[in-house]
């Protein structure tokens, strides 16, 4: 009986300090941005996302384990000089950090490294958009005005505001906190094709893009997602900055 | 006596900072990953380091702005430094990993001209070829037919691996680009 108690208490530990994974199905998804450019759904094999982002104690538990990735050990290659500057110190937060707000000021390859660290892996951009179109009691909300409205009222909300601490309300999936805390990386980040540049429909524009075409976007009406899309190519994956942070996925 | 060990002290300071040289925290090398070449040799990214690199991204069967990558290659390293000058390396990744075997760039290699001695044409595996084009500032996706769209720009790295000029001019020289070449050629 006692032994039974110790062992359930062994398994209620680990189950609080390992990450809840959400299974979603996947399947087919249109996309703001068209698989082929043109209006080609995107195909998304199902996986499993983290349901909350990775908190400051999350990822401090990472450096305490991988010191490489300590703000005072990482190469510039890796992360800018803002990285992790809002903690303390190089190992620990400090009294101005909560340990339940979503870790921000850090790089892509930072959050890659975290990921891989609990056997996962960024999301895809497509993973992500999936994810996020769905609110409490649908899986596709983006024809909703209230929810385009919605989330673009969180854009507008000014950024020197505290973060609050992850756990806000679940979508229709248990997922938390994918609108209206932080923005977040994805693994393709690099692969979205939208700049500037792309845009000006020039000869100096087709020769800057190899392929059929630069991507061009689609739903013109859903500029909530759009502004994430031209937000995250813009970035380089050294890149932090006090809102972006990051969860993983799994493939199942 | 004093004067000769001072000397001395002078020469081990000086072979220490020329020797055992620490990586810049913003040199590429930063970063290594395994690679295979049109030869089918495999090396290992920060290998390179000390070699000026014009550095860019494709895949062989781009019929598009790809050929006109390589010819801007081409033309900028002639215009740069002497033919075939082994101090500075021409450097195509491929990320076509599905198509682009060691094989198909040896081809690829032969049919344009591009000499052993100057050109590398090489493919890494998916992760870290995401990665090198995360360094580089380079972006592509792969279309559901197979192809790649891509942003086309020659990146130049300088012996130690940082990124010094950056040109997205392609089917002619870009002379601001050149110089930067010969600068970096002249610093190594």
């Amino acid at each position: 009986m006692r032994f039974a108690v110790f062992l359930g208490a062994m398994l209620g530990g680990v189950a609080a300090m390992a990450a809840d994974y959400v299974p979603l199905p996947g399947g087919t998804f249109n996309s703001v941005l068209p698989a082929d450019g043109q209006n080609a759904p995107a195909r998304i094999a199902p996986f499993a996302m983290r349901a909350e982002p990775v908190t400051n104690a999350e990822y401090l538990a990472f450096v305490r384990t991988h010191t490489a990735w300590s703000k005072d050990q990482v190469p510039a290659l890796f992360a800018d000089g803002a990285y992790l500057s809002h903690w303390a110190g190089a190992l620990s937060l400090g009294d101005a950090v909560l340990a339940d707000q979503p870790v921000t000021e850090v790089s892509w390859f930072a959050a890659r490294a975290y990921c891989e660290g609990e056997d996962a892996r960024l999301p895809t951009w497509y993973e992500w958009e999936v994810a996020a179109a769905a609110d409490a009691h649908r899986t596709d909300a983006r024809a909703d005005p209230a929810w385009r409205q919605s989330v673009l009222d969180w854009y507008g909300r000014p950024s020197s505001a505290p973060l609050a601490p992850v756990g806000g309300a679940a979508n229709v999936y248990g997922l938390r906190d994918l609108n209206g805390l932080v923005w977040e990386w994805v693994d393709d980040f690099n692969a979205l094709l939208v700049s500037a540049d792309s845009r000006e429909q020039n000869g100096a524009d087709k020769a800057r893009f190899c392929g059929a075409a630069a991507l061009t976007l689609q739903q013109k009406e859903n500029y909530a997602t759009l502004m994430r899309v031209a937000m995250l190519s813009a970035l380089k994956a050294s890149d932090t900055t006090r809102n972006l942070g990051f969860r993983c996925v799994r493939s199942l | 006596m004093k004067r000769w060990f001072l000397c001395l002290l002078l020469l081990v300071f000086a072979s220490g900072a020329f020797g055992g040289n620490a990586l810049p925290g913003d040199s590429v090398y930063q970063f290594n990953a395994p690679l295979v070449d049109q030869d089918g040799h495999a090396w290992h990214w920060a290998d390179r380091r000390g070699h000026v690199q014009i550095v860019s991204m494709f895949y062989t069967s781009c019929t598009m702005v790809c050929p006109l990558i390589v010819d801007t290659m081409k033309i900028t390293a002639q215009a740069a430094a002497e033919k075939n000058d082994a101090r500075l390396g021409l450097l195509l990744v491929s990320f076509d990993l599905a198509r682009d075997t060691a094989g198909v760039l040896h081809g690829y290699a032969l049919r344009r001209g591009l000499s052993p001695a100057q050109w590398t044409l090489a493919r890494a595996d998916v992760d870290d070829t995401r990665k090198i084009a995360a360094m580089l500032g380079l972006q592509y996706r792969q279309l559901p037919d197979g192809d790649f769209n891509h942003s086309s720009e020659l990146v130049l790295l300088d012996a130690e691996g940082r990124i010094v000029a950056r040109t997205n001019v392609i089917g002619r020289v870009d002379a601001e680009f050149v110089h930067a070449v010969r600068k970096a050629l002249a610093e190594k």
